[in-house]
């Protein structure tokens, strides 16, 4: 089956965060929305789930602290204990104020490096990488919503998004 | 308007009965003589009190060492005489203690509160009242603390060593620093201080509950300029504030950071009390304008500034612990010999507790888990001034009973009256602030 995809054009924020709430009170189904910038509750508004990011941000912290402890234990208590300064090599515990700016900083490190690894694998980005983009103005100042549609039902369907605001509505077959 | 409830008056006469009962226990039961207290301190050793066996041992291997009889006494003599003006001091560092926490809470509540001024935030508006009343707590408490100095300064008690010319006689250092540390200078600044600061909460308070009456700007920009200059006073008196009353009891001590650790304290604190007082003022159906994302801001605040504290309090102890000079070294060496529990304790308390429950985005809206990382971080805190003064004044002979209990009773119950006195004295809404509307629909 062939699938339709239609391509609703706004130019104003307001306007499609109008279309988005009855898109979705008319049972249509929401491709994907595309704007300029980010519009504030839009995600709610389309039915997004929460992000988790920040939840893998936490467990890479507690990661990159495992292996600053490690780390630091392997190489100043057990390897080489060496006498420095007549700081207490001993014990982990002994020096551990030394150790904690070298901790706090591969926390910080690999929540920070790895969350964004993963936003950009998660979101598919890469140098060279072809840009998706269905229509150039909505880099600028145009906002475009993609709702799916039946061969039957199209016409029914881009009535529909006229209705909502929308100043072009184009059909695109994939 | 918010009315006091009975019960909430009520319990704040029992708080403030029992402390008094409490307090008196504990100023009777100080030793009043030398006598008394070799009594004491051989009761403990009959007990096999740690305490006070380590002190023998440690004195009997010092005095061999020493091989004379006559050491022997001397040195004993001087061990009683430690001991005995440390347990004087008991019941006047156990008041101390927590006088200073809830005047700083109140203190810190309307720097809050003109930070809020100043910065124009957008959120905060219908939180003033909170913020000004709990600030309500500064005059009486300004009145105690003076008291207090006062008393002090007549040699009633032993807390600040610079002041018993006796030693200052025998001691060289701090012989260098009377022409800051001398009783005139220290009570004409903590009278200066206290009045600086009372006036401020005066005229701040009282130009805000002016504009609920006229459609007036200027009275807000007034208070704009106002805040302004009470923040840059405040910050530099607190300076010297954390010095006189607090780094002074360590007299041979000093620390540049200091001021700011206090300051971290009082004001991670204040926050918390302003975000207690305001669940506790939404729960029984006042502020219907604060929402969840008041809270959840409040919470932040507890969240970041809880580990502001610690940043500092690390910062201060790694860097006398690395260099680990011995002048500076014996502050720390003091608490960790003596206090250990409590010297690692408050960290886990005030850092690791708020760190883990409040970093959940969703955890900082529901109202109980912040109420219970607030009551641990008042504690907390609490503890973080008993480690700042206990240490100077009753050093090894520290306990947890019924004087600090009946002090922090006593001065929970005086705050508790004179901060719900002070919001049922103003209308819960500040009328006329040009923000109000604003964060009467604030949504985070």
């Amino acid at each position: 089956m062939a699938n339709y995809t239609l391509q609703a054009l706004y130019e104003d924020d307001d306007h499609l965060m109008k279309a988005v709430k009855e898109t979705r009170s008319g049972n249509h189904h929401i491709e994907e929305v595309y704007t300029p910038f980010p519009v504030h509750g839009l995600d709610k508004a389309a039915g997004l789930k929460p992000t988790r990011m920040a939840i893998t941000s936490f467990m890479y912290g507690v990661l990159g602290l495992g292996v600053a402890i490690w780390m630091m234990n392997f190489m100043m208590i057990d390897d080489w204990p060496r006498n420095i300064g007549g700081k207490p090599s001993f014990s982990y515990i002994q020096n551990m104020p030394a150790f904690v700016p070298i901790m706090f900083e591969l926390t910080v490190f690999f929540a920070a490096h790895l969350m964004v690894i993963t936003f950009y694998m998660r979101s598919k980005i890469w140098p060279f990488k072809k840009a998706e983009n269905p229509d150039p103005r909505t880099t600028d100042d145009h906002f475009l919503m993609e709702v799916s549609a039946e061969k039957n039902n199209v016409q029914s369907v881009a009535e529909f998004l006229h209705a909502t605001g929308a100043k072009e509505v184009t059909l695109k077959q994939s | 308007m918010y009315k006091m409830s009975n019960k909430l008056r009520l319990s704040a006469i029992i708080f403030m009965v029992v402390g008094v009962i409490g307090i008196a226990y504990g100023f009777l039961n100080a030793p009043s003589s030398k006598a008394d207290a070799k009594e004491i301190l051989e009761h403990k050793a009959a007990h096999g009190d740690s305490h006070a066996e380590e002190g023998n041992t440690h004195q009997v291997s010092e005095d061999n060492a020493h091989g004379s009889e006559h050491a022997d006494e001397a040195h004993g003599d001087e061990h009683l005489e430690h001991a005995y003006h440390q347990m004087q001091n008991r019941p006047w560092s156990a008041v101390m203690v927590p006088m200073l926490f809830f005047f700083l809470i109140a203190v810190g509540a309307l720097v809050f509160y003109a930070i809020q001024n100043v910065s124009q935030a957008g959120w905060s508006p219908v939180l003033f009242r909170v913020m000004q009343g709990i600030s309500n707590y500064m005059l009486p408490g300004a009145i105690l603390i003076y008291l207090f100095l006062i008393l002090s300064s007549l040699h009633l008690n032993h807390l600040f060593v610079w002041m018993d010319p006796e030693t200052v006689a025998h001691d060289e250092v701090i012989q260098e620093k009377t022409p800051y540390l001398n009783i005139p200078f220290f009570l004409i600044r903590s009278a200066v201080i206290l009045l600086a600061w009372v006036g401020f909460r005066k005229i701040l308070v009282s130009n805000s509950v002016k504009q609920d009456d006229e459609l007036n700007l200027s009275l807000y920009k007034k208070n704009i300029k106002l805040s302004i200059a009470f923040l840059v006073t405040f910050i530099v008196t607190e300076a010297v504030v954390s010095w006189d009353w607090i780094m002074s009891i360590d007299t041979h001590w000093y620390s540049t950071l200091f001021p700011w650790f206090v300051f971290a304290s009082m004001f991670v604190s204040a926050i918390t009390t302003i975000a207690l007082v305001t669940v506790y003022l939404k729960s029984k159906g006042y502020l219907e304008q604060v929402n969840d994302s008041h809270i959840h801001d409040l919470a932040k605040f507890m969240f970041a500034f809880s580990i502001f504290w610690t940043y500092l309090w690390f910062s201060q102890f790694m860097l006398i612990w690395y260099a680990n000079m011995p002048e500076e070294v014996v502050y720390f060496v003091s608490r960790l010999e003596n206090y250990k529990l409590m010297f690692f304790g408050i960290v886990a308390i005030n850092f690791v507790g708020p760190l883990l429950i409040l970093m959940n985005s969703d955890f900082k809206r529901i109202n109980w888990l912040v109420v219970l990382t607030g009551i641990l971080i008042l504690v907390g805190h609490y503890f973080n001034f008993f480690l700042l003064i206990m240490p100077g004044t009753v050093g090894e002979s520290w306990a947890i009973g019924i004087p600090e209990i009946g002090s922090v009773l006593f001065f929970l119950g005086l705050f508790i009256w004179f901060v719900f006195k002070g919001i049922s004295k103003l209308s819960l809404v500040p009328k006329h602030s040009p923000f109000l509307k604003e964060s009467q629909h604030y949504h985070y």
